[in-house]
C-alpha cells in the first residue's frame, strides 16, 4: 500500500510540473521558432512540423529545451548568419535539416552553434551547405549522433568544418556522417572524448583532426578520399581502433597523419589505396598492433624524431613500398609482422621466418632523395639494386629489420 | 598477305615452340595462382614477368623464324608476291601466334580460377594488352635485326643485345642521369625517358593500374597531370602504337630494298 502511494504521490508530482509542449507550423498560433523559443520555459518541448522556416540566428539563452523537428522541417538561414545558436544546459536537438548557412572570413556561422553548454544532445539533423556544420566551444557532456552534414567545400579558407569541437570535455561524436566539408570532425583542446563509428568523405583537408587534445579515443570510424584521413598533431593518449583509412590519393595525402604525439595506440585498422598511409613525424611511444596495410603507395613513412613506435602483429600486403625512413633507428621496433614481399623460409616450421626482413629497400631511399625516380618502381634494373641491397645494406639502415617475420597473413 | 600470314600462322601452330611457350605460360600461371591464393599478388609477379620474358622471346622468336625460313622466303621471293606482303604476313604470323599463346596461356588459368568475380580484372587486362604490344614490337625490331643481317650468329647476338639494353642497362643508365641531375627539375625528362624505351612504356602502363596510389605521391605538377587523369594512359598506348608501326614500316622499307 505504501509503494502505492508513492507511485500516486509520483504521478501527481510529474503531472504539476509538466512540461508545456509548444508546436511550431504554419497555420499554428507560433509561426516562428523564435517565437516559439521566446515562449517557452525552462524544460518545454517545441515541436516543429514540416515546412521550411526561413529564420537565422535563432537564440536559446539558458533555457532547457527539448526540440523536435517531424518530418524534417527544413530551416533555411538564406545564407545569413547562424542558424541556432545555443548557451544552456540540458538541452536536446533532433529531427530539423538545416541549409543554407551564410559564409563569411570573418564569423564561423554554423548550422548550430553550440557554447558553454552542459549536458545535451544534437542528433538525427541533417545539415546542407553550411559554413561550419555542428559548431561546439567551451561545453562540456554532450552527445552528437546520427547526423548527416554535406557541404560543398572548394578551397580552405572559404569552408568550414563539419563537426568542430573547441575547448569540450566528454562529448561522444557518434553515427555521423559528414561529406564535402574542410575538415570532417575538428577537435582543439578536446579532452576525455569519443569519435565513434562516423563516415567522413570527400572532405577537403581531414575526415578527423586532432589539435592539442589528449586521451581521446576513436573507434570504428570510415575515412574515404579526403585530403587526408585523420591528422593527429599535438595531443596525447589518443587511441586509435578498428578505423578504416581508404582512397586518400595525392601527393599531399595521408591516410593518417601523426605529427607531435605521444603514447598511443593504433590496433586493428585498415589502411586501403592511400598514397601514404601513416606519415609519422616526431612521435613518441606509439604501438601500432594487428592493422592491414594493403596496396598503398607508401605503407608507413617515418619522418625524423620518431622515438619508441613499436610496430607488431601488422599485415603489410602489395605496398608499393612498406617503409620508406628517415634518420636513425632510435629503438623504433618492428617485429612479427607479416610482410608480402618477404621470401625467406621457415625450417623449423614455427610460423616465423628464419631469415630477418629488411622492410626498407634501396629504392625508396632512391626515391626519397630523387622523387622523379619513382617512373622507375617495379623495373627489372631496381628490383637487382634492391637485392643487392639486401644482401649487404649500405645505403639503408642496417639495423631496421624485422627479427621473426610471420610466415602466413596474421588473423585478428 | 593474308595468304602468307594464313601460311606462316599455320605453320607456327604446328611448331613445337609455339606449345612450349604456351605452356610455360599456362604452368606459369597456375603455379602462381595455386601457390599464392591471391589475385593481386599473382598480378605484381606476372608484370615482373612480362615485361622481362614477352620481349626476349618475341625477340628470339622472331630471329629464329626469320633465319629459319629464309629458304622459303626466297621461293616466295621468286613468286609475283608484293615483297611487303611476303615480309609482313610472315611478321604477322609469328607475332599473332605468339600473342595467341600468351593470352590463352595466362589467361586459361584466371579465368578457371575466378577471373571474371575479382576486382583484379582491369589490372590482369592491362597486363595482357601489354604483353601483347610488347611481342609485335619486340618481333618487329628482331625482323628489322635479322633483314639488316646475314649472319645468323650476329643477328642473334645483336637481337640479345637489344633486348638487354632495353630491359635492364637503359633502367640504369636511366637512374644514373636522374641522381646525377637531382638538382635540375626533371618531371619532363623522366616522362621522356620512359617514352623511349616500350618496356618502360609498358611496365608505366601496368603502374597506372597497381601503383597509382604511388604515383601519386610525388608532387611535381607534370607528373599529377599523367599520372592523375587519363593522360597518362592514353599517351602509353598512343606511343606504344607508334612504337609498333615505325619498326614494321622499317620492315617494309628494308624489304623492298635487299638484294636477296
Amino acid at each position: 500500500m505504501g509503494r502505492f502511494y508513492f507511485l500516486f504521490l509520483f504521478l501527481g508530482l510529474t503531472t504539476s510540473f509538466q512540461a508545456q509542449e509548444i508546436e511550431v507550423c504554419k497555420s499554428c498560433e507560433v509561426k516562428t521558432i523564435q517565437v516559439a523559443v521566446d515562449r517557452a520555459e525552462n524544460g518545454d518541448v517545441i515541436r516543429i512540423k514540416s515546412g521550411v522556416y526561413k529564420e537565422h540566428d535563432i537564440t536559446i539563452i539558458d533555457k532547457s529545451l527539448t526540440i523536435i523537428g517531424e518530418g524534417l522541417p527544413v530551416i533555411d538561414a538564406e545564407m545569413e548568419g547562424t542558424a541556432i545558436s545555443i548557451r544552456a544546459e540540458k538541452f536536446s536537438i533532433e529531427g530539423l535539416k538545416i541549409i543554407n548557412v551564410g559564409r563569411s572570413h570573418t564569423n564561423d556561422f554554423a548550422g548550430i552553434l553550440i557554447s558553454n553548454s552542459k549536458n545535451f544532445e544534437v542528433k538525427n539533423n541533417r545539415l546542407d551547405q553550411v559554413f561550419f556544420g555542428i559548431l561546439l566551444e567551451n561545453s562540456s557532456d554532450g552527445i552528437i549522433s546520427g547526423n548527416k552534414i554535406t557541404s560543398n567545400a572548394k578551397n580552405q579558407a572559404t569552408s568550414g568544418n563539419g563537426v568542430h569541437l573547441w575547448k569540450a570535455e566528454k562529448i561522444t561524436v557518434k553515427n555521423n556522417e559528414i561529406i564535402g566539408l574542410r575538415d570532417g570532425i575538428y577537435l582543439e583542446f578536446v579532452n576525455n572524448s569519443e569519435i565513434l563509428n562516423n563516415l567522413c568523405k570527400d572532405n577537403l583537408r581531414y575526415g578527423l583532426h586532432f589539435m592539442f587534445s589528449d586521451q581521446d579515443l576513436y573507434r570504428g570510424n570510415i575515412f574515404e578520399n579526403n585530403g587526408a584521413g585523420v591528422a593527429v598533431m599535438y595531443s596525447k593518449f589518443i587511441d586509435m581502433q578498428d578505423n578504416q583509412f581508404r582512397k586518400n590519393w595525392g601527393s599531399a595525402s595521408y591516410g593518417l597523419l601523426l605529427k607531435e604525439i605521444n603514447d598511443s595506440e593504433l590496433k586493428n585498422n585498415i589502411f586501403e589505396d592511400n598514397t601514404i598511409a601513416i606519415s609519422a613525424d616526431n612521435t613518441n611511444r606509439i604501438n601500432y598492433i594487428e592493422n592491414d596495410f594493403k596496396n598503398n603507395g607508401y605503407a608507413i613513412r617515418i619522418r625524423g624524431a620518431v622515438y619508441d613506435n613499436i610496430f607488431e602483429r601488422n599485415n603489410f600486403l602489395y605496398n608499393s613500398f612498406d617503409v620508406a625512413y628517415t634518420g636513425r633507428l632510435n629503438e623504433n621496433k618492428f617485429i612479427n609482422n607479416y610482410w608480402s614481399g618477404y621470401s625467406g623460409y621457415d625450417l623449423d616450421k614455427d610460423g616465423i621466418g628464419d631469415v630477418p626482413f629488411r622492410p626498407v629497400t634501396l629504392f625508396s631511399y632512391l626515391v626519397n632523395k630523387t622523387p622523379e625516380a619513382i617512373v622507375l618502381l617495379r623495373s627489372m634494373f631496381i628490383d637487382m639494386l634492391d637485392f643487392s641491397e639486401k644482401v649487404s645494406p649500405i645505403f639503408t639502415p642496417a639495423d631496421l629489420i624485422d627479427e621473426q617475420p610471420q610466415m602466413k597473413r596474421i588473423q585478428w | 598477305m593474308l595468304k602468307i600470314l594464313k601460311y606462316s600462322f599455320y605453320d607456327l601452330s604446328r611448331s613445337r615452340w609455339s606449345y612450349v611457350y604456351f605452356f610455360f605460360y599456362l604452368l606459369l600461371g597456375v603455379v602462381l595462382l595455386f601457390l599464392n591464393n591471391d589475385l593481386s599478388n599473382a598480378v605484381i609477379t606476372l608484370m615482373n614477368v612480362i615485361i622481362i620474358l614477352v620481349p626476349l622471346i618475341g625477340t628470339i622468336f622472331g630471329v629464329m623464324y626469320f633465319y629459319n625460313s629464309r629458304e622459303f622466303t626466297e621461293l616466295l621471293l621468286a613468286q609475283p608476291v608484293r615483297r611487303s606482303s611476303i615480309f609482313l604476313g610472315q611478321y604477322l604470323g609469328v607475332a599473332i601466334s605468339l600473342s595467341a599463346s600468351l593470352i590463352l596461356g595466362l589467361g586459361l588459368p584466371f579465368i578457371i580460377y575466378g577471373l571474371f568475380q575479382s576486382g583484379a580484372i582491369w589490372d590482369f587486362a592491362s597486363l595482357l594488352i601489354s604483353g601483347v604490344f610488347l611481342t609485335f614490337i619486340f618481333t618487329a625490331i628482331a625482323f628489322n635485326i635479322a633483314l639488316s643481317n646475314e649472319n645468323k650468329i650476329k643477328g642473334f647476338g645483336l637481337a640479345i643485345l637489344v633486348w638487354l639494353f632495353l630491359a635492364v642497362v637503359y633502367d640504369g643508365l636511366f637512374l644514373l642521369s636522374l641522381v646525377y641531375f637531382q638538382d635540375y627539375p626533371l618531371d619532363k625528362f623522366s616522362l621522356v625517358a620512359s617514352m623511349l624505351n616500350p618496356i618502360d612504356l609498358s611496365r608505366i602502363l601496368i603502374l597506372l593500374k597497381l601503383d597509382i596510389s604511388a604515383l601519386l605521391g610525388y608532387t611535381g605538377a607534370v607528373f599529377k597531370q599523367f599520372f592523375g587523369t587519363g593522360l597518362g594512359a592514353f599517351t602509353s598506348v598512343f606511343v606504344l602504337i607508334l612504337w609498333v608501326v615505325f619498326p614494321v614500316w622499317r620492315i617494309k622499307r628494308i624489304a623492298s630494298k635487299k638484294d636477296f
